[in-house]
């Protein structure tokens, strides 16, 4: 060719069809596709209102918000009012909060309340020096200062005067319950199982054959049984294999039991995580001179820890729900003492108001635990994609 | 600078060794990947290394920090030799850079974090020195702007450049290139070449795998050929592409050299 090189130039780019955009659009492409796609739409929608309307007419419209006793939920021929009787639920709050616990101590629950909210409280600064080790503590000390405060420290011979009224006295477990029962353990739970599944998870990829099969058989027996099972068992059965006077609180035996049951579950999902880190990370660790702690402490735990966050906050709402389970064993808990509260003969036939709000505050707590977990995903995202 | 340039960049091998293999051999299950290599590299010789693949190039290089493990023979770096001593393993690996085909940045931490880790937590160095050291570096492969950035936020060959900053903020000794530009889109192998070129000019010890025969003939003192496990032939580049000895290198190169 003998003409001078053409220059190019790129073509300008265009706006995308309005079909295509805008709420039309949306619509369009999401709703009404196609005649199907249409008849499904237009039966979401008779559905939904056949049940929402009523629903909240229920929960709040007809719902009668203040009285004194069943007589205000009740018409003047005895039967029902047509909405909730939510003053059943405002009654039993503190039991709901407290359950068993002595009425004279509860400020002790609140003031482990208020100092737990204390200990988490500089966290909220995200520019605080140590903030990830400060973190940690934080993590083992309010579930700690809560158990001292919720078990006080003078423990009275029944005969003494002091064992009824000492405003430190001793509260045994089975008086603890309610919210903040179901609170400790899970949080006990919680705190506890992610760094025993962490290790559990590294010692089944380990390269020891006896560190392994141990890992192995420990995630396999606690994932084989129910987990009302394993309550049952530290609770009833465990006693017995102890020796004579050898005798731990029946909580700590649920809260282990707990503990290490969740802990065999995120075992398995960190493994997954680990299991999705490219080798190579693992040789440039090496490659630079970091030995097996530090390059699974800095390079590899980081990165398989973000990848399961949903895997992990998914079996800690199991956990937080599981906690339920200790019912079984004869202990409080927040279902529990909503239980306690529907055989209250003074609010007997309301047992389903206390059921929903135990639905809705269970809800609420799981909810944002993942909505949490959604956050701290979109925190943690560096833009890469491997 | 160029890779076209036919100048060769000058020698500044010594007498000193850096690298000593003897007698290595290695074996994946039944399989003999490793046949008697003897290589004995000088402080600041750089080495090329290429041959068909699984000839075993990059196994060799590997077993020099022990990413692979040697079964029969001697292996000694910088006067330490490659046992299943922990510590001493950790000692060679420190004294010796490896830059891989895929980059292998850290993708959770940012370019500077990439570079500052092992200073800071194999080094033990403050903080503030290694962040130092970590520019510093990062200005020598022509990036230090990228330093916040995340490493999935760069090109391939802008990440291959961190790396080799990333090793060479351990102040290695000796630096081992595994196919570092094999993985790299052609627009962005210059980028690293260059890179390379001005870290053998500067009298680094390298080893290299790679197929970039111009960046052999401009950099190498010595080429190697492996084929099924053994060092088939080893030359000065000058040699090695115009008189090829053995009928199996002739026949590498004229596959490589052809197109």
């Amino acid at each position: 060719m003998s003409t001078a090189t053409a220059s190019f130039q790129p073509k300008p780019s265009l706006p995308p069809p309005a079909a295509t955009v805008g709420v039309v659009g949306w619509l369009r492409a999401n709703l009404f596709s196609s005649w199907a796609n249409a008849a499904l739409t237009l039966l979401a929608l008779y559905v939904l209102w056949k049940v929402i309307p009523p629903a909240i007419d229920w929960l709040i419209t007809n719902a009668i918000w203040t009285g004194e006793s069943t007589s205000d939920c009740k018409n003047p021929d005895e039967t029902r009012k047509g909405g909730a009787c939510w003053i059943y639920v405002q009654a039993w709050i503190p039991g709901y909060i407290y359950g068993l616990y002595p009425y004279d101590l509860r400020w002790r629950i609140d003031l482990a309340g208020v100092l737990s909210v204390l200990i988490m409280a500089p966290l909220f600064f995200k520019k605080m020096p140590y903030r990830a080790t400060y973190g940690m503590i934080a993590i083992i000390l309010v579930p700690i200062v809560a158990a001292l405060l919720f078990n006080g420290w003078y423990d009275f011979a029944p005969s003494d005067p002091r064992a009824s009224s000492h405003p430190w006295r001793t509260v045994e477990t089975s008086k603890w319950g309610g919210m903040s029962l179901t609170l400790l353990i899970a949080w006990v739970g919680i705190g506890a199982s992610l760094p025993i599944g962490i290790v559990l998870a590294l010692g089944r990829r380990s390269k020891m054959p006896i560190v392994s099969a141990l890992c192995v058989g420990f995630i396999e027996l606690w994932r084989g049984v129910p987990l009302i099972t394993v309550l049952f068992m530290s609770s009833v059965m465990l006693p017995l294999f102890l020796p004579e006077g050898v005798n731990f609180d029946k909580l700590m035996r649920a809260l282990i039991g707990v503990t290490l049951f969740s802990a065999a579950y995120l075992a398995e999902v960190v493994r997954g995580g680990l299991q999705a880190i490219p080798r190579g990370q693992f040789e440039a660790a090496s490659a630079l001179g970091l030995n097996y702690p530090k390059s699974m402490a800095l390079i590899v735990l980081p990165q398989a820890l973000k990848i399961v966050i949903p895997g992990i906050v998914n079996s800690f709402i199991g956990l937080f729900k599981d906690t339920t389970l200790v019912a079984v064993i004869g202990m409080f808990d927040f279902l529990g003492a909503i239980q306690l509260g529907n055989a209250d003969p003074k609010w007997l036939g309301y047992a389903v108001e206390g059921y929903v709000f135990a639905a809705i505050l269970y809800f609420i707590c799981c909810f944002s635990m993942s909505r949490y977990s959604l956050a701290l995903e979109r925190k943690l995202q560096t833009g890469h994609k491997r | 600078m160029s890779v076209a340039e036919k100048d060769h960049v000058k020698s500044t091998m010594t007498s000193e060794v850096a690298v000593q293999m003897v007698a290595v051999h290695k074996w994946y299950g039944e399989f003999h990947v490793l046949k008697d290599i003897n290589l004995t590299v000088h402080r600041g010789e750089r080495i090329v290394i290429c041959g068909p693949s699984g000839s075993g190039k990059s196994t060799m290089i590997r077993c020099i920090n022990r990413l692979e493990e040697h079964q029969k023979g001697q292996i000694i770096v910088e006067g330490t030799e490659l046992t299943n001593d922990l510590k001493q393993i950790d000692a060679i690996r420190r004294e010796v850079g490896m830059v891989f085909q895929h980059f292998n940045l850290f993708p959770h931490l940012t370019v500077l974090e990439n570079c500052c880790l092992a200073p800071i937590w194999v080094r033990k160095m403050p903080r503030k020195d290694a962040e130092e050291i970590g520019m510093r570096y990062l200005t020598r492969v022509r990036i230090p702007e990228q330093a916040k950035k995340y490493p999935g936020q760069l090109s391939g060959g802008q990440q291959q450049r961190v790396a080799i900053a990333r090793s060479l903020c351990m102040n290695p000794k000796v630096m081992l290139f595994d196919e570092p530009t094999s993985a790299l889109d052609p627009e962005m192998i210059k980028e690293v070449l260059d890179v390379m070129i001005a870290l053998a000019e500067e009298g680094m010890t390298m080893l290299c795998v790679t197929h970039e025969m111009g960046f052999a003939q401009k950099v190498a003192n010595r080429v190697i050929f492996m084929d099924r496990g053994e060092i088939v032939e080893q030359n000065t580049p000058h040699e090695f592409f115009n008189n090829p000895q053995s009928d199996r290198t002739k026949l590498f190169l004229s596959q490589i050299l052809r197109h």
